[in-house]
């Protein structure tokens, strides 16, 4: 909402300069997000609280002045020479002003044309260049004639985009000489309005609260229109119907007859300018006016064109839903297919337009109008919202204020008020008194507000008598009882609730004009609650922590997938995806079922400019329950997974490592060997497997209990290449945290260190090449029993001497005690019965050196 | 004897000195302190000599003994002082690159959540959480949010299939969870989680981000307290000095509402890029918790009051960091996040 401060004072006398009431009014929550200084000169402030631009008129340079006489150029048609006195002497002006040809050769003209003039050395806008762009007015001749000052259109002052003509005052601007910041300099506010803020999309609306914050009195306008005398000739008003009272609680209208279509005065239309929008003519500028200060919407219509469709009866104004596949073709030239909910204005022989937000253009004011019928009414606004965003018409001033909710109870005094501006600038008479339907009158709020609900919730005590004020000055009528204030809430405004809520809202009122500034700051003292622990998310942390320690860096990826980007991992799908009824793009329009798919993506964009990727991301996939209740819609399982994934070089690149080798599964492997023993995960043991993202071979699964809680391994050949992965195996893991996290355990028993040597003895055993390594450790520790205190494998070896379908597995075996130095011979004797016990159970062979 | 065992002593203590190696020294020890020197000789066989004799012989052949171990000792300490001595002056360019080593690293978003979580829990604030598929009901209509309403505006919605079903578009819905799960209890919580919005993808706004939100509800939460709380965190996340101030503003699920901002940590209030000049950076919105929501909640607003705040973990990083463009956070560059 652009408010213009000259226009604003109009309701409230301000003090303060123009940057400190934009402070005041942001802290009390009308965000100034810009200011425009029109003309007058800009603070000079170290910090810039809110964004400023604008231009200065020098007050030498920029002044008013009369035009006497306008005559031909000599030597060029598309110019005129003004005679222009400026307050000290007369000067010819050159320029090329359309609106100022009508003048020409008239001699001197009866009386003179007041324009805006700037002097020579005059800084301003480029008026033929496009944005807003300096420049100095100097001395030149065009075409034989000297010029040297300029008089200005909008555009060159920097108050609107408008440059096809100059600018012509009002007769009654102020003499010759006056300086233009004096008369017409401004700032124009740009405030962000809240929805909860409705009530002031309008200058009165923030002229109460500037009245409201700096204890200034409001000013409003006079709501009366004068009627004309003579009944009998006036036309008659159309009879008006409302079907659905529900959605148009109340509608008036007023009949202002033989006006004359004309451009407003020039105050009028600066104000819209200034305001944002864009003069039409004085009729339509009237219901944009009256809605920009009251914030009620109007519409014109041309009354004759009603009468006509009427066969020359009087009309009937109707509002109601459409008939089914009705249409409308509205004044923006659109033709519209409405939908069943949204509420129109008809009459006997169809629609007029679209209730509250946009006309038709059959019935509107056109430059031939001669009658017009003035609509003022209210609608529903959540109708409105609807009807809009199905039409697509956000831009609709109406729909706007509409959408947000305009009380009823200003309808008529923006009807009265909107019929006499017409009255006065169009020239016309108002036919009769306000027509008025209103079958559902909105009952008055009163809010019982006890003054301990204030230091309650605000913590404050605030004296009844500011409270009074505050409330007072916004236009609550307010009587107090004891220590209870009975409050009546405006008519001007929807967003006051009864009961608590209307305490609550009350107190939003008082704290903000009061000054939130001013409230202090205190450490809670009430009760701390009953701790509660959250395991879930402390594990996964622990995760986290233990992954980074291994040299991996984590990554947060897009929870918003693709069915097709998944299917890029090859595992089939098992299920369904919540899938988006208004993605942003077709590659984000599900919830990811696959972290693994997320991670690729993200090594995928990586691989150009990285020898080596180590990724991990821990985070949720979105799998749909299928069934719902009656009640509630089902929402997915959001289980949490940890995909781990590695590529490239094993070694970054260094003088130190000639040979950098690529990494590979026991890279993986290591990796998950040490996150297992790290978590101390005892209960998980790994198995050759299957899968189908996983290249035969080189899968393994995690098994907890038996059944498989994750897999990992080397990426499938068709899985790499499918995210351009090809320049090294890829390897990867894919785990089910929610059955991995609950079975962390928070602690575990320890070992005393060991007081007595170790023996330590290397074998190297001869197995089946099936054999997986895994087992024979596993026979190992078990036979050595206790006193076994590790086992090491530390190589493993193929050769023709083994023969074909052996290998060799050498292990580093170290015996100790806790309760004595042991012998050679005691190693030696449960050396002797592993090698036993592996030759009867594995047919093992101990390799001789 | 004890004359012949002197001069013995003498020359070994001569010989000694020009033992110029371990090996030498060896030789020498076995020569004068093994079984077939003299010195021992002559201990082995003080039995044969008359026992007046015999004490003050072995007391000074034990004398000569300990002296020449002693001179031993020493000689193979100086021997071997002069070995290190002698080792040579390594040559190396102690400029070349160490070997490298790999470090992990959090993300940057995960980095600054942590700080936040930190921080309140200090402060007494737990963490809980919620899922990221919400219903309409709790993201919306509990909060005070009713369909079609024109505060509805302020959020753009990515709607699942389902109806009834949408991302959620802040953390909010968790207070109603962490309500009606707690309640009667008070309540300080924080909530985290991702987030969505209906949006293009650009520099500046993004489909996905964290939030954490932060609620605490009692019988005698105020508003002062919601000052003071926000600007304790405020200082302990952006500086001890750093100063807050608290402008009026609009969510549905509180009432009063504000906006926090925190002076510029980057200029310290004096104004610049960052901050646009103002010496100000908006860090969070907050506010009592709407009666109709802590209804919704199962608190009785009568007796129940409540806070709430709400805050982007990415914007705050963002700012503290000097981050340009949000798209980096998910974009996973690693040029990107090898750097925090």
């Amino acid at each position: 909402m652009k408010v213009p401060l000259s226009w604003l004072k109009e309701y409230v006398e301000i003090a303060r300069p123009p940057h400190e009431l934009a402070h005041l009014l942001t802290f009390a929550g009308l965000e100034v997000e810009a200011m425009e200084y029109i003309g007058l000169p800009q603070p000079q402030q170290e910090r810039q609280q809110t964004k400023i631009t604008g231009l200065a008129w020098d007050r030498e340079h920029f002044v008013v002045a009369d035009i006497t006489a306008v005559e031909p150029h000599p030597n060029a048609d598309r110019l005129v020479l003004a005679q222009l006195n400026d307050g000290e002497r007369v000067h010819t002006v050159l320029t090329g002003a359309p609106n100022l040809f009508p003048f020409k050769g008239s001699g001197t003209l009866p009386a003179p044309v007041k324009v805006a003039y700037a002097r020579e050395g005059a800084r301003l806008y480029d008026g033929h260049k496009p944005g807003r762009e300096v420049t100095r007015i100097k001395r030149a001749k065009i075409r034989g004639v000297e010029s040297y000052s300029m008089a200005c259109s909008e555009k060159e002052l920097g108050i609107s985009d408008e440059h096809e003509g100059v600018i012509i005052f009002d007769p009654d601007a102020p003499p010759a000489g006056t300086p233009l910041a004096d008369y017409i300099g401004d700032v124009v506010f740009d405030i962000a309005i809240t929805p909860n803020m409705a009530r002031n999309a309008s200058v009165i609306g923030v002229a109460r609260e500037v009245a409201a914050l700096t204890g200034a009195s409001l000013r409003p306008p006079s709501w009366k229109m004068k009627v004309k005398s003579s009944k009998s000739s006036a036309l008659p008003l159309p009879n008006i119907d409302i079907h659905e009272p529900k959605l148009n609680p109340r509608f008036t209208t007023t009949l202002i007859e033989n006006v004359t279509i004309a451009p407003s005065p020039y105050w009028l239309q600066r104000r819209l300018r200034l305001a944002g929008m864009r003069p039409i003519n004085n009729i339509v500028d009237v219901t944009n006016y009256v809605m920009l200060e009251t914030g009620q919407p109007l519409h014109a219509f041309d009354y004759d064109v009603l009468c006509r469709r009427a066969s020359g009866k009087t009309p009937t104004i109707i509002t109601r839903l459409p008939e089914p596949a009705e249409k409308l073709t509205t004044l923006d030239g659109v033709g519209r297919a409405l939908d069943g909910f949204t509420i129109l204005v008809a009459d006997t022989v169809g629609v007029l337009s679209i209730g509250g937000i946009m006309g038709g253009g059959e019935s509107e004011v056109s430059p031939t109008t001669t009658n017009v019928l003035l609509e003022v009414a209210s609608w529903d606004l959540i109708n409105i919202r609807r009807s809009v965003h199905a039409q697509q018409l956000q831009s609709s001033q109406a729909g706007y204020r509409f959408s947000r909710g305009v009380h009823p109870a200003i309808a008529p005094r923006a009807n009265r008020r909107a019929a006499e501006l017409m009255r006065e600038l169009g020239g016309g008479r108002i036919a009769r008194e306000l027509a008025d339907e209103y079958p559902r009158p909105f009952p008055p709020v009163v809010v019982e507000l006890p003054l301990a609900e204030i230091d309650r919730n605000l913590g404050i005590t605030i004296p009844p008598d500011e409270v009074v004020r505050i409330l007072t000055a916004l236009e609550f009528r307010v009587e107090k009882e004891g220590a209870v204030l009975h409050v009546t809430v405006p008519e001007h405004r929807l967003d006051i609730g009864v009961g608590a809520v209307g305490i609550a809202d009350l107190l939003e009122e008082i704290a903000r004009i009061y000054g939130f500034e001013r409230i202090p700051e205190t450490q809670i003292s009430d009760t701390t609650p009953p701790q509660h622990s959250n395991l879930a998310l402390e594990t996964e942390e622990r995760m986290r922590d233990v992954l980074v320690n291994l040299g991996l860096q984590e990554v947060i990826t897009y929870r918003l997938s693709s069915p097709e980007l998944e299917q890029r991992t090859l595992a089939t799908a098992t299920g369904d995806y919540v899938t988006l009824s208004n993605p942003v793009a077709p590659e984000r329009a599900a919830m990811r079922r696959s972290l693994l798919a997320s991670v690729l993506e993200c090594a995928e964009s990586n691989a150009r400019y990285q020898q080596r990727l180590a990724l991990f991301e821990i985070g949720p996939v979105y799998l749909p329950k299928s069934a719902s209740t009656d009640e509630q819609p089902a929402l997915p399982r959001e289980p949490r997974r940890l995909v781990v994934v590695l590529s490239g070089s094993r070694s970054a690149l260094s003088w130190t490592d000639r040979e950098r080798s690529p990494v590979d599964y026991f890279d993986l492997k290591g990796l998950v060997d040490t996150l297992i023993d790290a978590v101390h995960l005892d209960d998980v043991s790994v198995q050759p497997s299957e899968h189908p993202s996983f290249r035969p071979g080189a899968t393994a699964a995690l098994l907890l209990a038996g059944s498989p809680v994750g897999f990992f391994g080397e990426l499938h050949p068709h899985v790499s290449a499918a995210f351009a992965l090809t320049e090294y195996p890829v390897l990867a893991a894919d785990f089910d945290l929610e059955a991995l996290l609950p079975i962390l355990p928070d602690h575990h028993s320890t070992k005393p260190v060991p007081r007595f040597p170790a023996i330590v003895e290397d074998i190297a055993l001869i197995v089946d090449e099936t054999t997986p390594a895994s087992e024979v450790t596993e026979l190992i520790a078990q036979t050595g029993g206790e006193r076994l205190a590790q086992v090491q494998l530390f190589d493993v070896f193929r050769g023709a001497q083994l023969g074909a379908g052996k290998k060799s597995l050498a292990y580093r075996l170290t015996f100790q005690s806790d309760e004595k130095t042991l012998m050679d011979k005691d190693a030696a004797r449960l050396r002797n019965k592993i090698v036993k016990r592996l030759k009867r159970d594995i047919d093992a062979e101990l390799r001789s050196a | 004897m004890l004359e012949l065992l002197h001069k013995n002593k003498q020359q070994a203590l001569s010989e000694l000195q020009r033992a110029a190696d371990s090996t030498a020294l060896k030789e020498w020890r076995s020569r004068h302190l093994g079984k077939e020197s003299a010195l021992m000789q002559a201990l082995g066989s003080l039995g044969s000599l008359p026992a007046a004799e015999r004490p003050d012989i072995g007391r000074r052949a034990n004398e000569i003994r300990r002296s020449l171990k002693a001179a031993c000792q020493q000689r193979a300490d100086e021997l071997r002082r002069a070995e290190l001595d002698a080792t040579p002056a390594a040559v190396l360019d102690v400029t070349l690159p160490g070997r490298p080593v790999q470090r992990g690293r959090l993300h940057i978003a995960t980095q600054t959540l942590r700080r936040i979580y930190a921080i309140w829990a200090e402060m007494g604030f737990q963490v809980y959480r919620s899922p990221d598929v919400e219903t309409d009901e709790y993201n919306f209509e509990l909060l005070n949010i009713p369909a079609h309403h024109p505060a509805r505006d302020m959020w753009d919605t990515f709607h699942a299939d389902t109806p009834g079903v949408i991302l959620r578009t802040h953390t909010s819905p968790g207070q109603i969870h962490a309500m009606r799960e707690y309640c009667p209890e008070p309540i300080r919580v924080i909530l985290p989680g991702m987030c969505y919005r209906y949006e293009q993808i650009t520099a500046r706004s993004e489909i996905q981000f964290n939030q954490v939100e932060g609620l605490a509800v009692g019988k005698n939460i105020r508003f002062t307290d919601l000052k003071g709380t926000l600007s304790d965190f405020a200082r302990r996340m952006f500086g001890a000095s750093t100063g807050t101030r608290f402008r009026a503003s609009h969510f549905p699920f509180t009432e009063p509402s504000a906006e926090m901002d925190i002076e510029c940590f980057l200029c310290s209030g004096d104004g610049c890029s960052v901050c646009k000049h103002t010496g100000w950076l908006e860090i969070l919105g907050c506010g009592m918790v709407h009666p109709t929501v802590l209804q919704n909640g199962g608190y009785d607003p009568r007796e129940f009051t409540g806070f709430a705040f709400g805050m982007g973990p990415e914007r705050i990083a963002m700012l503290k960091y000097g981050i340009e463009d949000i798209r980096y956070f998910w974009g996973n560059d690693l040029r990107f996040l090898e750097q925090f």
